[in-house]
């Protein structure tokens, strides 16, 4: 009786691990098969080197750089804002703060990240971005800095919050080494504590641009439509996950090589996190075997 | 306060310390001379290790940690509200019962404490690593390695490293927490002779749970019990006539 109970128990638990996998095999399926289509009429060489995305207008081209500028600026300008606040903010909790004060503001800060990002989009538009305009008078009404500040307010608890745990698990020991030879906390901290805890920060480093990477609704509503193959951040551009969702509202008819475009950019896309995460990955695992 | 030459290096008058509600450490009175090592005895939780960690203020961090009584090292009270306890602990150094050695390199760990003074000069730097890995005995042992990870070395290696580290600093005081409780005999043997050849530089101060490792290396010791010290004297004294049934108890091992 209790055998056959075990028995259904881990069928349901089986079956919901394969679900997940199948989808995931299945999502990598749908992109490889719609986007080797879009690859027998664009080659590879043209999809990596053209500067120009233009596969909705008449004079078609389809260079994924310019997506991939925008989406690396926006990713850039995020994290600028990310790392140097979500660091003070880790460092902070951890060394200075009294451990009550810890304990509330931690959770406080992770709502951040609760905060739907259509909100987010939102506020770069209609506050971020008129409130810059005032000191840079020529920023267009669509740009990349804005929605990339907003986006590094978004992903700072990714980065506090991992960089915390991270500093928090460097042995106490090693605190009191440094506090014994008459280190200051901030002379512990930046000298012994961040260093000791450099792979926990990678990793959360990673997981942050990941996460700016693959965001969509605030570039979406704040950085403009427009592909440009530019650095500068005071323009309209577009993201990789922009251009999708432009083309996924749009009236394309499916099947056609304007529809396939967005499996070729969603590759790219994927290609660009996978790596990331197979980089945190590799430096988590290297992390653990040091410490253990 | 005015310095008095009875009062030694350090002094400490009716000093108590609390956590909280618990009483830790009871009206302690105790003098101790420049360059003689002090050892201090008694079952755990007696209180020995937090009156040592008194001494270089690293019981600040601990949340309602709470002292009355006065600590005075060469005649200045170290609680003074003027004393930079970051000076302070480049005085009065620490040796931790677990070898600590930074993730970095040898170099690197003994030259920390010069490092946070801002001292840049590499020839200065060298020279220091040089001195203070010879005077714990490890220069020979790796000279040739200086610039690999200290997590590489042995146990005792490490400790002797972390001594090295702590000397570099040139402190007057080095308080040693069960130094060797984590070692092997051997390397527990090293650090004991080690504490004997320091001594001519330093005043040291050791918690050891180990009575013979107290009575071979100090030249006075102090037995705490339930956070009050019970008696202190010579070494010779308290480990052959104790004044004190309690210790007499202790060191023979009939409780612990």
């Amino acid at each position: 009786m209790v055998n056959k109970k075990e028995k259904i128990i881990e069928s349901i638990l089986m079956l919901c691990a394969t679900v997940s996998v199948l989808t995931t095999i299945g999502i990598l399926w749908v992109l490889i098969s719609e986007s080797s289509s879009f690859f027998s009429k664009v080659s590879i060489k043209d999809f990596l080197t053209d500067t120009q995305w233009t596969p909705l207008f008449a004079e078609k081209h389809f260079g994924i750089l310019p997506l991939i500028s925008g989406t690396l600026l926006t990713t850039f300008i995020a994290i600028l804002i990310a790392l140097p606040t979500g660091l003070s903010i880790a460092i902070y909790l951890n060394e200075y703060a009294p451990k009550r004060f810890r304990k509330i503001v931690k959770p406080l800060l992770e709502v951040l990240a609760a905060i739907p990002t259509v909100v987010y989009g939102y506020f770069a538009l209609m506050v971020v971005t008129p409130f810059l305009q005032k000191f840079i008078p020529d920023m267009a009404g669509f740009n990349a800095l804005s929605p990339g500040i907003v986006m590094g307010i978004m992903i700072i608890p990714i980065i506090s919050s991992l960089s915390e745990d991270a500093l928090y698990s460097v042995p106490k020991a090693l605190r009191e080494a440094s506090y014994g030879m008459g280190a200051t906390r901030l002379q512990t901290s930046f000298k012994v504590l961040v260093p000791a805890a450099t792979s926990g920060i990678t990793v959360s480093i990673i997981l942050a641009i990941s996460r700016a990477i693959g965001e969509t609704m605030i570039v979406a509503i704040a950085a403009g439509q427009q592909p440009r193959l530019t650095l500068n951040p005071l323009v309209p551009i577009e993201t990789i996950t922009t251009y999708i969702v432009q083309v996924s509202l749009g009236d394309v008819v499916q099947g056609s090589l304007e529809y396939q475009t967005i499996f070729a950019a969603g590759i790219a896309l994927f290609v660009l996190t996978f790596i990331l995460n197979n980089i945190s990955y590799f430096i988590k695992k290297k992390f653990q075997e040091k410490y253990e | 306060m005015v310095k008095d030459n009875n009062m030694g290096k350090l002094h400490a008058e009716k000093v108590n310390v609390y956590y909280g509600d618990h009483h830790i450490i009871k009206d302690v009175n105790l003098s101790i001379q420049e360059n003689t090592v002090t050892a201090f005895i008694g079952p755990s939780g007696c209180g020995k290790s937090t009156f040592l960690r008194l001494l270089n203020r690293m019981n600040d961090y601990i949340e309602n940690f709470r002292k009355t009584g006065d600590i005075l090292i060469d005649g200045n009270d170290i609680y003074d509200k003027k004393v930079r306890v970051e000076e302070l602990r480049k005085r009065v150094g620490m040796v931790f019962q677990k070898p600590n050695p930074f993730p970095k390199t040898i170099y690197e760990n003994v030259v920390y404490g010069l490092r946070i003074q801002g001292i840049k000069d590499k020839s200065k730097l060298d020279k220091v690593v040089e001195d203070s890995l010879k005077q714990v005995a490890l220069w020979n042992e790796v000279k040739d390695k200086l610039h690999q990870s200290a997590l590489a070395l042995s146990g005792g290696q490490q400790q002797r490293l972390c001594i090295a580290r702590t000397i570099a600093v040139e402190p007057t005081i080095i308080l040693m927490d069960e130094p060797a409780s984590a070692l092997d005999p051997i390397s527990s043997a090293k650090i004991e002779d080690l504490i004997s050849e320091l001594k001519e530089k330093f005043t040291i101060i050791i918690v050891t749970h180990n009575m013979q490792q107290a009575s071979r290396v100090s030249d006075k010791t102090a037995f705490f019990y339930l956070g009050e010290l019970v008696e202190y004297g010579a070494t010779d004294q308290i480990f052959t006539k104790p004044v004190k049934e309690l210790t007499q108890n202790y060191i023979t091992g009939r409780f612990g």
